[in-house]
């Protein structure tokens, strides 16, 4: 028999049928899992089996009934420390659920652990982290991936049989793909950021990591839609995603941007997205080159745009409401040393970032020069989409790196989320999956981007690209 | 040209009491992203209109209707310190001399 660890989410549904028991029988070998492996991989920040006991709240049904589903640390749980993987809210216990939180809940899932980050989501590899990096299951000297690396190396070593992220600028899908998992960031609205812990509010996403494409179609459908709590969160009505798995591609336009295939693109990872490109065509897809000319700006753009919200957004972290605080003998004294001693060294240097270009003088020269720029990405896409279903390219410019690599470079990290970032300015959702592995069997990921509110079509295509392989069939040995 | 930082002002601004061991590489950090991001002043955006986000929402509005909210307590409890129904922080006024 399977391990029952090692089921996908669909597999678990299945073998838990709505019984107590089967469901405490899943929920202690992913236990025993996460005892065996986490002191390698350092996926989880408060993962503590007890609390199954106590979880008085879990309904005795409803459609993910008994399936344990990881969380990343910057998503609001009542009753249990949410932290950001920061210093500065060590301790904190939200008194609140998040949305998506409520809604796992309310559909029977069991909230099973949570999953470290770089703190705030400032990062591509888990370093950032207060408490300590998570590393690759591929290769324990490489990054997961981030910022949500905790989630996506529990769910590609079999910690998890799915988890939540979050994405601002490539934090699911980037992840996802150093893991070998899939990494899904759904159209800007999509999904209720309520009790999201914000970081770039015109950017953020809550979506699924998944062991399987058809596992993101049935986590999305459960977290989607509307919320009145969230201004932001659209009022499209949500779609039964898994309706849309298998139907193949057949006589479906896909773009193939030039400028995502330009000068620092692994070769690697280059012939692994060719690959897929012949493998989609084999199975009836047109594919047809569109240019993005401007997306060779979304990096820059989004470090204007991005820290500007972030800096925003961590002004509420002062030591008065939550989290720690630094005893001072003024008020002054007290926000300026909490903040400099609560933050570490990224998100100051991001809050620091943002401050000046939202600063009298720079404001526009910065800020605003970024939000024009952001238009025509946003416009890139929409005259791309005119012609094409989809749009077909890396995920990563490399596979994972390793530890400390790029942890003195600043510049160099922010560029790894140089394909990631344009779906995040423009709005647009897209799917990280697996594409292969590198010589040095590194999980390798091809990412599909898809009209906003189109998450059925990255789900119909990136299944019938996945049905074509069998890359999960390879696991990380640990 | 390179934009030169001014870091103490920068910080006073984000409400960050730098250590003098942190100054200097930050300002180097901001200073090179900041070159990285002049890229974009060569970029004709003349008649462009800012996005500031990609929804196409108007304002977004409830009726004010007063809700009764049971979790002052739960939210008091997690505050470094508090007192009745209040947040409790240092004097903000210095002492009169």
């Amino acid at each position: 028999m399977t391990e029952l660890f090692r089921l996908t989410l669909k597999e678990a549904l299945g073998f838990v049928s709505g019984n107590r028991s089967k469901r405490d029988q899943l929920i202690q070998e992913l236990t025993d899992r996460v005892k065996t492996v986490d002191q390698k991989v350092n996926a989880y920040i408060h993962f503590d089996p007890e609390r199954f006991n106590r979880d008085q709240e879990v309904p005795a049904s409803g459609p993910l009934y008994g399936i344990p589903i990881s969380i990343k640390d910057n998503l609001t749980t009542a009753g249990w420390e949410t932290t950001c993987a920061s210093r500065i809210l060590k301790g904190f216990v939200p008194p609140y659920d998040a949305t998506v939180i409520g809604k796992l809940r309310a559909a029977g899932a069991v909230l099973f652990g949570k999953c470290n980050m770089d703190e705030f989501a400032f990062g591509s590899s888990c370093e950032t982290s207060c408490f300590f990096p998570t590393r690759n299951p591929w290769n324990l000297e490489c990054v997961p991936g981030g910022s949500s690396g905790g989630s996506a190396a529990a769910v590609a070593c079999d910690e998890a049989i799915a988890a939540l992220g979050s994405d601002t600028g490539g934090s699911i899908r980037q992840p996802a793909s150093f893991c070998g998992v899939v990494g899904l960031k759904p159209t800007y609205g999509r999904v209720s950021r309520y009790g999201l812990i914000a970081f770039g509010s015109s950017l953020d996403q809550v979506g699924p990591i998944t062991k399987t494409v058809e596992d993101s179609a049935i986590l999305l459908g459960a977290i989607a839609g509307h919320d009145p709590l969230d201004s932001t969160s659209a009022r499209e009505p949500v779609p039964d995603y898994t309706a849309f798995l298998n139907r193949g591609v057949n006589g479906m336009k896909i773009g193939i941007p030039k400028e995502y295939f330009a000068k620092g693109l692994d070769p690697e990872v280059e012939s692994a997205v060719r690959n897929v490109i012949r493998d989609l065509k084999k199975l009836g897809a047109a594919c047809v080159e569109v240019s993005l000319p401007h997306s060779q700006y979304a990096v820059a753009v989004y470090y204007i745009v991005a820290v500007a919200e972030a800096s925003s957004n961590l002004g509420r972290f002062d030591g008065v409401q939550y989290g720690e605080r630094y005893p001072a003998r003024d008020l002054r004294e007290m926000y300026f040393e909490t903040r400099d001693r609560g933050f570490g060294n990224e998100a100051k240097r991001r809050i620091l970032l943002g401050t000046f270009v939202l600063s009298h003088g720079y404001y526009d020269a910065y800020y605003l020069k970024g939000l024009k720029v952001r238009t025509l990405i946003k416009k890139d896409f929409d005259d791309a989409f005119k012609n094409v279903d989809l749009i077909i390219g890396p995920t990563s410019p490399t596979p994972a790196f390793k530890l400390g690599e790029k942890m003195d470079d600043p510049l160099a990290m922010y560029l790894s989320d140089l394909y990631t970032i344009p779906a995040n300015l423009a709005g647009l959702p897209a799917i990280s999956i697996p594409a292969g592995f590198s010589k040095s069997g590194l999980p390798i990921g091809v990412q599909f981007i898809a009209r906003p509110f189109e998450e059925s079509t990255l789900f119909q295509a990136s299944s019938a690209y996945e049905a074509e392989t069998n890359w999960r069939k390879k696991r990380p040995a640990l | 040209m390179p934009q030169k930082i001014n870091i103490d002002q920068v910080a006073e601004l984000a409400r960050l009491n730098l250590k003098s061991g942190e100054r200097a590489k930050l300002a180097a950090d901001l200073e090179r992203i900041l070159t990285y991001v002049d890229q974009l002043q060569g970029i004709n955006t003349d008649h462009v209109t800012p996005t500031s986000h990609t929804l196409a929402l108007e304002n977004v509005f409830r009726p004010d209707a007063v809700v009764p909210s049971k979790i002052r307590d739960a939210v008091l409890q997690h505050a470094p310190k508090s007192e009745g129904a209040y947040f409790k922080v240092p004097k903000v006024i210095g002492d009169v001399s």
